[in-house]
This record gives structure tokens, sequence and C-alpha cells, in this order.
């Protein structure tokens, strides 16, 4: 079958090219243990150290709080409107569904600008809304795209059979259709929470303050002012990626599957 | 039950409630993404500096994307990074698939996960770490000299020549993974009597890679340079923290002049028009990808 030269040569390449894909990261890693760019300490100091100078402890704050809010509101906002269009027939529907999938493919660079402007002269940038409200409006388009999909596919029988028990739709949505529903909703979760986490464009025009600055823009802030050296921009790099990359390694099968089906559209 | 027969869709019961429902996701969506890609295309149409009253401009800013040799250069940095980032992993992806779906290797899982791990880093600390690797007391350059090549150590985010590829590169490491993940996933479901068949006529191991497995995979590929593309001409935080555009203009994207005009040179028309403009590329792009996908397959 196959030789072992073959064989051989395979986990060459193999080899080589995970070691490409972790090379940076190895960087990042090593230099953020390393000896402190002012000399002494070393090791997990460091991340002390970058938490205070770097101010990662704010940055991580505001982060955590946009990304709890834009998860939460639009996986529910996601479930509801899915449901509506996996399980029920109303006029507009089709034309409905497809205003919804502009949104996926809508780079937000493009929504950014105005949207700054409009909100400025509203008074709400350098607000909390003005960075989590439109990843909401991002999110809801994959999240009506994903939820609609597993409710499309769901057992029709089952709620066929609580309605004539009686059961509201609300009901049904919620104890009936939820509850097998979890590794879809997992899924949207985790890919909401890192598109979320991860996000730079959306922060770094709507706000200006400090203590509203999320943990990548904080970095790159960080990254611009602190220039003795590179052990600290190292730890608050880790500190910034742990979160998510904690999370991919629990819930791995959930991220290949969100990233690799998400794309597959009808 | 009615006696026509329901065509094929739409499923369920006619409803009023759905939008009840839909309510609440569409207000924010309408509010916060369809409303800003209208005023987009209104402010496309003006010139304005984002303080006093714009004055209008019809499509001078549109006619300006073709003209202005800036945003002309914007455009072709795109193109090249597409290379980068959708080409180049889309045949070391389907290499390393063909490997690994062919060998039965150990450790695939292992393989898989450290190869994904890319993906799920915020593109800011991909930047920061690259920043480092190409600097000019970097490791780059380090393996270089220790290869004797000194020649060719180099500042490699600041050098005209080689920013651009250099930031192409990052995009090469941050899509492979994602690629590679795609096509074994549709190598999996190739039907073994297919290979089979194809080892009855006698195909070799790379007749048997374009005769079988390349044409299975289309529609994997066809998902995989959608994605990849799409993410080439979006590139903007990579850029924001490596190089801002520079050294010169060797390195602006679209994405970055867009951030750039708004907030650096208050030529917000403009602007809004380059992101209109990168909006329906983006669509036209992902549209014709799967037609053509879909024409191959039928």
């Amino acid at each position: 079958m196959i030789s072992r030269a073959e064989r051989a040569a395979n986990y060459v390449i193999l080899t080589v090219f995970a070691a490409f894909a972790l090379y940076p990261i190895i960087v990042i890693l090593s230099a953020a243990l390393g000896p402190a760019d002012a000399g002494g300490t070393a090791g997990l100091a460091n991340f002390a150290a970058a938490w205070e100078i770097g101010r990662f402890g704010t940055y991580l704050r505001t982060s955590l709080a946009v990304s709890a809010f834009v998860v939460v509101v639009s996986v529910v906002l996601s479930i509801m409107s899915g449901y509506a269009f996996g399980t029920m027939r109303f006029r507009g529907r089709t034309a409905l569904f497809y205003l919804f999938m502009l949104g996926i493919m809508m780079p937000s660079e493009a929504i950014a600008v105005p949207l700054y402007f409009d909100l400025r002269t509203l008074g709400l940038t350098d607000t909390f809304w003005a960075i989590a409200l439109p990843q909401v409006a991002l999110s809801v388009a994959f999240g009506t795209f994903w939820m609609r999909a597993y409710f499309l596919a769901s057992n029709r029988a089952i709620v066929e059979a609580a309605r004539i028990d009686g059961a509201s739709s609300w009901r049904i949505l919620w104890q009936v259709l939820l509850p097998p529903a979890r590794p879809a909703v997992v899924t949207l979760t985790v890919l909401v929470f890192m598109w979320t986490w991860n996000e730079f464009l959306i922060p770094l025009i709507m706000v200006t303050k400090e203590s509203l600055r999320t943990a990548p823009l904080g970095l790159a802030f960080f990254q611009g002012q602190y220039t003795s050296g590179f052990t600290l921009l190292a730890a608050g790099s880790v500190i910034v990626a742990t979160p998510v990359v904690i999370f991919y390694l629990f819930l791995q099968r959930h991220f290949v599957r969100g990233l690799l089906q998400g794309a597959v559209r009808e | 039950m009615s006696s026509k027969p329901r065509a094929a869709g739409p499923p369920g019961e006619p409803r009023r409630v759905a939008y009840l429902y839909l309510l609440p996701a569409f207000a924010i969506y309408a509010v916060f993404l369809l409303y800003p890609i209208g005023r987009a295309v209104q402010i496309s149409l003006y010139d304005w500096d984002g303080l006093t009253l714009g004055t209008w401009a019809g499509l001078d800013n549109y006619v300006a994307i073709v003209a202005d040799e800036g945003l002309r250069a914007a455009f072709g940095h795109a193109l090249v990074l597409i290379v980068f980032y959708a080409l180049g992993p889309l045949v070391i992806g389907l290499a390393l698939a063909a490997i690994l779906h062919h060998a039965k290797v150990r450790g695939l899982g292992f393989f898989r996960t450290v190869v994904f791990l890319p993906q799920v880093i915020a593109m800011v600390v991909v930047a920061v770490a690259w920043r480092r690797v190409y600097a000019p007391d970097g490791s780059l350059n380090g393996l270089l000299s220790a290869l004797g090549l000194d020649g060719l150590t180099r500042g490699w985010l600041g050098d005209y020549t080689f920013a651009l590829p250099a930031v192409g590169v990052v995009g090469t490491w941050f899509e492979t993974g994602l690629v590679t993940v795609l096509l074994l996933a549709g190598m999996s479901r190739i039907p073994p009597e297919l290979y089979e068949a194809a080892r009855l006529d006698g195909c070799g191991a790379v007749r048997e890679f374009f005769a079988v497995t390349l044409p299975s995979v289309r529609g994997e590929m066809a998902v995989a340079l959608t994605l990849t593309v799409i993410a080439a001409l979006r590139t903007f935080d990579l850029v924001y923290v490596t190089t801002r555009g520079g050294p010169g203009t060797s390195t602006t994207v679209p994405s970055y002049e867009v951030y750039h005009r708004a907030f650096g040179l208050g030529q917000v028309g403009s602007a809004a028009a380059v992101g209109v403009t990168l909006t329906v590329v983006i669509f036209a792009i992902s549209f014709g990808i799967n037609r053509f996908a879909d024409r191959r397959v039928s």
C-alpha cells in the first residue's frame, strides 16, 4: 500500500506545516514568559506587570461586558427569528429572509462610517451601546440563518402533536423545540462570542474613552505607546487571546462545525 | 387541509404571529445595519468632511476609485492579497488534506487542532506576533543569518517591495488551516467505491487525485475560495497594526482606505464610496464563485 519512505515523507510535511502554524504563537508565548524588558522578573510576573502597566484588567472588563451582552441578545433574537423563518408561513417570508442574508456578507467597514456620524449627532458615540448594538445587528444576520436551518430540519411531527395538545407557539419554541437544539445553540454562542471578542474596527471607530476600550483595541494602543521592549506586549497578547483559545480547546467541534457549515449557504 | 398540493419549500402553518417573533431581531438589524448601508450610499454621493455641510458630488467619488491612483492601488493590493489569502491556502490545503485523507496518519486530531488554531486568535494578536517575526532583529532575519543568507535580511514590513507579500504571508498562515479542515471534511465524504474503481482502472496516486478527489470536493473548494477571498478583501486589523498602509502607500487596502479617508483625511464621502464599492465587489465575487461551482456540478 503505502511505502515506508512515503509515510515518512508525509509525516515530515505535516510536522513542518504544524510547526509553521504554531511558530508565531510560540514566539509570543516564549517572549511573554521570558525575562522582563527591564531585566529582573521573568515568567508569570510579566502578566501581572502587563495587567498593571497595560491596563488590561480594564480592557478585559469592557470586552467581557460587550461580549456577554452581544451573545445573549443576539442568540435569543436569532432563536426567535430563526423559529419564524423555519416553521411558519407568512407573507414576505422569502424577501425578508434574503434581506437578513445581506448582513452575513456585509463588511462592517461599509456600515461603521455612516453609523459613527449618525450616532455622533445623537451623542451616542463613546458609549457601550455604540460598540454592542452594531455587533448585535451583524450577529443576528448569521444567527437567523443558522437557527432557521436548524428549525427547518427539526421534527415536524412533535410540533404538530404539541399544537394539537393546545401548546402556544411560545411554549412550543422554548419547551419542545429548544431542548434538543442545544448543540446548534452552543455552536452559535461560541461563534458570536469569538467574533465579538476579536472585533476590532467597530470599537476602534466608536469609542475614544479609555475605559471603553475592548481587549484587542487596548492591545493595539498599548503596542503604539509601549516601545521599551516586547515582553509586556507579548504578555498582553496572551491575555487578549486566552479566553477564546480556552473555549476553542474545550469546544473545538463547535468552532470547526460552525466556521465550516456556517459558510455553506444554500 | 387544503387539497391543493403545497409547493415544496415553506413548511409550517400560515401564522401572523411570525411577525412578532421577527420584530426584535429585525428592528435592531434595520436600525444598525440596513439604515447605515443606505446612509453610506447617500453620503457617497457628497463631498463631505464630516463637520460642515456637504456638497453634492454625484458619482465623482466612484469615478475617483478608478481614476485616483491611490484608490486604484488599494484595490490592486487587495488583488495581491487574494493570491496569498485564497490561492496559496487552496493549493497547500489540497496537498495537506490529500495526504491526511490518503495516508491515514496518526495524530490527525492533534494536527487538526493545531492548524485550525490561527482562526480563533484575535487578528490584533496575530499582527503583534508577526511584527515580531518580521522585525529587523526578529526571528526571520535570525533564521536567514543562521543559514548564511545575511544578504537577504531586512526590516520586512518597512520594505517597499516586501511589505505587501509579508502581510500576505500572514494571510496564508491564517487561512490555510481553515481550508485544509474544510477540504478534509469534503474528502471524508467521498465513497470508497470511487477509489476502488479508479484503482481497478490502473490509476496511480496522482491520477487518482485528479480523477476522483479533486472533482468530488469542488463544492468545498468553492466555499473555501469564497471565505478566503472575502477575508482578503476585508483585511483591516492586520494592516492597521502592522504597517498602517506603509511604507509610503505600499500596503494600503480598501478597508484601510475607508477608515483612513473618513477619520484621517476628512473625506467621508470618498470613504463611503469605497465602502459601498467593497460591499458590491464582495457580493459579486461570492455570488460568482457559487454560481460557477453550481454550474460545474450540474
